[in-house]
């Protein structure tokens, strides 16, 4: 768990935005728009992305050229927010997205990056041991698959289209959908079929 | 004659040892509101042009590396855009007092 803030920083918090709403900066019901927004945006967006990519070769092409006209194209606003690419998973590679320098991660699409995202200790041990901490949440990588580790930053932020699962023949783009976590839209899980 | 080690900056931790054997807590718990709110601020002020991200980390970034382990992640972001609004006389040193 995070540490919840203390008083004395609720506190300079309500003085902060009492100064801005005083100075006509800002108002009340602009944050509240706002923190609707981000509270709306959901892991289930890119799962509903990767689940037409899998089903739909010409939505996959334009996925992998311009993740963030694939995140309009299902009703999501990009408007203000960096660049989204998409990295494809093959049989021979996979990827893992980290922000090491901060905590940079397509909030727009995902919304809140979880707390483990900005932790100082996925920030520095997946660069160096991202198998490792794979192998810890239970997705261990095989051996003869490529790992590349990829940044994302203030100005360009990434997500991973995983490998589709055998076994989905068939499937619906809900069913697909479902298999489709946050942590394997970070690429630290890979997708898994319901036991 | 060598090369002075090179002492990475506070936030520049991705690799370091530091952290090597903390085991990453899988935590997917949402901000509290607190949080929300100082995000919403953010995105708000960037939205209108009075802040930046490459700004926000500058803030973050200057933060004492006491301070910065000290604080949680959006105490820090927090801290980050009352210096900045304070700089660019946004808001005035009397408005936080």
């Amino acid at each position: 768990m995070s540490a919840p803030a203390r008083t004395e920083s609720l506190a300079e918090l309500e003085r902060l935005v009492a100064a801005l709403i005083a100075r006509g900066h800002i108002t009340e019901a602009e944050l509240a728009t706002q923190q609707a927004s981000t509270d709306r945006a959901s892991p289930e967006n890119g799962a509903r992305m990767v689940a037409r990519a899998w089903l739909n070769p010409e939505w996959r092409a334009m996925m992998l050229n311009s993740g963030t006209k694939a995140a309009e194209a299902i009703g999501v606003n990009m408007v203000g927010a960096p660049p989204l690419g998409v990295l494809e998973d093959t049989p021979g590679r996979h990827h893992i997205v980290v922000c090491t320098l901060c905590s940079c991660y397509p909030r727009a699409v995902l919304g809140y990056p979880p707390h483990w995202y900005k932790s100082f200790s996925y920030r520095s041990r997946v660069v160096r041991e991202p198998r490792a901490v794979m192998a810890e949440w239970g997705h261990p990588l095989p051996d003869n698959v490529e790992l590349r580790v990829v940044d994302s930053t203030a100005d360009f932020r990434w997500m991973v289209l995983p490998m589709r699962p055998a076994g989905t023949e068939g499937w619906t783009e809900d069913q697909l959908a479902a298999l489709i976590t946050r942590d394997v839209l970070v690429g630290v899980a890979l997708p898994k079929l319901p036991a | 004659m060598s090369e002075p080690e090179h002492t990475p900056a506070i936030h520049d931790i991705g690799g370091i040892q530091r952290f090597h054997c903390t085991p990453v807590e899988h935590d997917e718990e949402p901000p509290d509101e607190f949080g929300k709110r100082v995000d919403a601020l953010r995105q708000t002020l960037a939205r209108k042009g009075f802040m930046s991200v490459d700004e926000l980390r500058r803030g973050i970034e200057s933060i004492p590396e006491a301070e910065y382990f000290a604080l949680t992640y959006y105490e820090r972001w927090m801290r980050s855009i009352a210096l900045l609004m304070l700089e660019k006389g946004v808001v005035k040193p009397e408005d936080l007092a």
